[in-house]
């Protein structure tokens, strides 16, 4: 490995120049982060531990993914240039409920304390992307055989306000459901008492088997502090060949694996240079699709056979994951922009949403962007049988004016329905997370079965992911993750807060018009 | 108003009876105009596509022109009487949305502004935007809603006066798979209607007073058939919901509560049944009770949810 730092390439100008880091570059960026008051020492230094894989590179990236990725066509998620550990794990949860773990010397528990322990000691040491676990597992099945304990509600409440303080970041994700469980039950009232941001919740929602008093429990809950969030079952249950879990923002991966990276293309920008819908999907789009998932494998290639990860890491070691059940995913943004662009290239008004035309060139565009992902083949991704899955990204803190995913941008929302068959729609195209955000006015807290029988009619409809809040919650959800909008009033007045994540939110406030998302009233 | 006690329900419009001029054979004819289904239409002040108040869950609502209750603190007065076509709404209408053809006013909704001053200018507590539908015509209005609404509620106006259009309108919304429901005023005999009961899931039942001359002063009707019918629909398990709106002063509503829960303490222990406490809010409410009438306090209403728990009912509602 050292050999290959002094191999390194200045970043700036993609040539090789060994030895020669950007030092003056480097040392701004250091001080940036080391003199910022709005950043925990956690913070500080967990920013400063991605600052110098900003400046090297440890493969010879192609000329062509270069020019789209200073054109802003492409986008490589801040991962930086050396992946050392994949960038979403799911680990097996169930074997360490069943068998324990011999790297961190756990046994197995046998009461609800030592469950609640064992998760606390485990999650300490599962990586990510954001050094954090982005997964918590379906924590109310691995609790539910020790719920006879008297002290069940102290317990559970204590594990979930230590989840909040001790993992900064709202990127974490516990599973619920599909069935109604006693932990389940009380995780969502005790998180409808705290309202606290972390972690992030989905309910693993199949009408047939979750009882609606539970889902309209946990729609109550969701009107209180943004979360649970609502994914469709029956279809993401079919997607992988092992069972799956809701990770990060909400991302759709096997248990037992994950996502080694994520890069995206940002449609919007690309859709600028295009001529018209023609040039689009059989030139710009197949191009791109190529060059970004040569990249994503190179990445992946580096991760797998350069680092340490999968050779010596105690998940890999013990069986918690393994690579076979890892992909890599290929993003998607600014469908909403791309379209109307294009549709204006064409000299016709029709816009995304708002006409059969507009949105069937965005089925054209997916249909097309599906093929062109799904005729490149990996080395490794074997549980998507060596394809990359493509997802809707939901966007960074600095995107301005690239609507996430496939969404309808803010500000655009179509009336309730329409919108909900919109979402049909457009949302089976991504095995790999997509999703979107319906926020509510009050009168919907008196009758939250009235939000489920939406959610039950857009599932039915093909929807893969619902989400809602209310006006009236500080917890909101800001794209596919969760921030107290008091945490970002500090942050502007430059307060540090706690959660590391609330920076994006931060950003994102600024310029994603998050706070003009519609309000719906029923 | 010439609604009241009126046994021909005017609102009820029969079509489709004119004979078939064609066939000379009169005994045919008699045949075919006997067998020839008759179109009803109902004139209907609105549709909601998507409501969270009318009902459980999520339900589209399809409110009727027309009530035999004259109710001080009505909050859509204008749905009480149908139109006479005076045309004093014309002359008001600053978008020249309203006019009078052949006797008759007209409402084009396109040209609307919406701003409300035909139905505070009425003299007789109707409203000049309604329409004409049939069944059929509601059902295909609300056929997009279908993958999200779990039911189809009917209000007013009082829908039991649109009887047998609300049968076909329900016998069509079962077909759909959707739960029907009625928002009554319990001024119709339901205990002799069973074609009725057989498409209806449950009614909402008003009881605005238990105390005859208080409901009298409300409402201008005796509270008789309300309480016949509270008991009849608990009997026979199709009395989804109690509501009361609460007025201090002029009514008593704690002791409504309390008499309700002690009619129905019975049924109680064997069903749900909900019962839902309504404030009285000045919004809509026609001179001179908007200035007249109070809300309750938050202590008030209180009050009458304990009272409503105390007897068991499954869900105390305060809205």
């Amino acid at each position: 490995m050292k050999q290959d730092i002094c191999m390194a390439y200045c970043r700036t100008s993609g040539k090789e120049h060994p030895n020669m880091l950007n030092i003056t570059d480097m040392k701004k960026d250091v001080e940036s982060i080391i003199t910022n008051t709005a950043l925990t020492n956690e913070q500080a230094a967990m920013n400063l531990s991605a600052v110098p894989f900003n400046y090297v590179e440890f493969f010879e990236t192609s000329s062509a993914f270069r020019e789209l990725l200073e054109a802003g066509c492409v986008c490589t998620m801040t991962e930086g240039n050396a992946t050392y550990c994949p960038r979403y794990t799911l680990p097996d949860y169930e074997k360490l409920m069943r068998e324990g773990c011999r790297f961190l010397r756990l046994d197995p528990p046998k009461t609800l304390f030592e469950a609640t322990q064992t998760l606390e000691m485990f999650y300490r040491h599962i990586p990510s992307v954001t050094h954090y676990p982005v997964y918590l597992g379906s924590v109310d099945k691995m609790l539910e055989p020790f719920m006879d304990d008297p002290y069940a509600y102290e317990i559970l409440k204590s594990f979930l306000i230590f989840l909040d303080r001790t993992i900064p970041d709202s990127y974490c994700h516990m599973n619920l459901g599909p069935e109604a469980t006693k932990a389940g039950e009380m995780i969502v009232e005790i998180q409808t008492e705290l309202k606290n941001a972390i972690p992030s919740i989905t309910l693993l929602y199949d009408p047939d088997i979750t009882p609606d008093d539970f889902a309209a429990k946990c729609v109550t809950c969701a009107l209180a502090c943004a979360k649970p969030s609502f994914a469709n079952h029956k279809a993401y249950q079919k997607i992988y060949r092992t069972p799956y879990g809701i990770a990060s923002c909400y991302n759709a991966l096997p248990i037992g694996g994950g996502s080694l990276t994520l890069s995206r293309i940002v449609l919007s920008r690309l859709a600028v240079r295009a001529k018209d819908s023609e040039h689009f999907l059989n030139d710009l789009l197949p191009h791109t699709v190529r060059v970004l998932c040569e990249y994503i494998e190179q990445k992946i290639r580096f991760l797998v056979e350069r680092t340490h990860f999968f050779t010596s890491n105690f998940l890999v070691e013990e069986g918690f994951l393994k690579l076979e059940n890892f992909t890599g995913m290929f993003g998607v943004v600014g469908m909403n922009e791309c379209v109307n662009t294009l549709m204006e290239k064409e000299g016709c008004g029709d816009r995304y949403g708002y006409s059969e035309k507009a949105d069937r060139l965005a089925q054209e565009i997916m249909e097309k962007m599906t093929q062109c992902v799904m005729n490149f083949e990996s080395k490794y991704c074997d549980c998507t049988d060596h394809h990359f899955t493509i997802h809707a990204q939901v966007g960074i803190d600095v995107d301005y004016d690239i609507s996430p995913g496939v969404r309808i941008r803010i500000g655009d929302e179509l009336p309730l329905y329409e919108h909900l068959e919109h979402c049909a729609k457009m949302q089976p195209y991504f095995n790999s997370g997509v999703g979107d955000i319906f926020p509510f006015d009050e009168t919907a807290k008196r009758n939250p079965a009235a939000v489920v029988d939406l959610i039950k009619g857009a599932f039915s409809k093909g929807m893969r992911y619902f989400s809602t809040y209310s006006d009236d919650c500080d917890v909101i959800r800001i794209t596919g993750y969760l921030v107290k909008k008091s945490d970002i009033e500090k942050l502007d007045k430059g307060i540090r807060v706690q959660q590391a994540n609330a920076m994006w939110g931060y950003g994102e406030v600024k310029n994603a018009r998050i706070y003009e998302r519609k309000v719906r009233n029923l | 108003m010439g609604l009241r006690g009126s046994k021909e329900r005017p609102y009820l419009r029969k079509e489709g009876t004119k004979p078939l001029t064609l066939n000379t054979d009169k005994g045919m004819q008699r045949t075919e105009m006997a067998e020839r289904p008759k179109v009803l239409r109902a004139a209907v002040n609105k549709i909601l596509h998507h409501s969270v108040v009318d009902g459980p869950g999520n339900r589209a609502a399809v409110f009727f022109q027309g009530c035999n209750f004259h109710c001080a603190y009505c909050h859509n007065p204008e749905t009480i009487a149908m139109c006479t076509s005076c045309g004093h709404c014309v002359e008001v209408c600053p978008a020249g949305a309203l006019t009078l053809q052949n006797g008759k006013v007209r409402w084009q909704q396109e040209l609307c502004c919406e701003c409300d001053r035909c139905i505070h200018e009425c003299a007789h507590l109707a409203s000049p935007r309604t329409k004409d539908y049939t069944a059929g015509e509601i059902m295909e209005e609300i056929r997009k809603d279908l993958p999200f609404i779990r039911g189809l509620t009917v209000s007013g106006g009082e829908c039991s006066m649109q009887r047998d259009f609300v049968v076909e309108l329900f016998r069509l919304a079962k077909a759909e798979g959707l739960s029907t429901l009625m928002d009554s005023n319990g001024s119709y005999d339901y205990s002799k209607d069973e074609e009725l009961l057989a498409v209806c899931d449950g009614v909402m039942l008003d009881i605005k007073a238990f105390d005859e001359e208080e409901h009298k002063k409300l409402t201008g009707q005796s509270r008789e058939m309300v309480l016949k019918n509270a008991v009849y629909l608990a009997g026979c398990g199709k009395l989804e919901e109690i509501r009361t709106v609460v007025v201090p002063e002029f009514l008593s509503g704690e002791e409504t509560v309390e008499k309700v829960g002690q009619m129905l303490e019975p049924y109680l222990k064997e069903q749900k049944i909900r019962y839902k406490i309504i404030a009285y809010r000045p919004f809509g409410v026609r001179v001179p009770y908007k200035e007249t009438l109070r809300s309750p306090s938050a202590e008030e209403l209180e009050r009458c949810k304990e009272i409503a728990k105390s007897y068991g009912f499954s869900e105390v509602v305060v809205i």
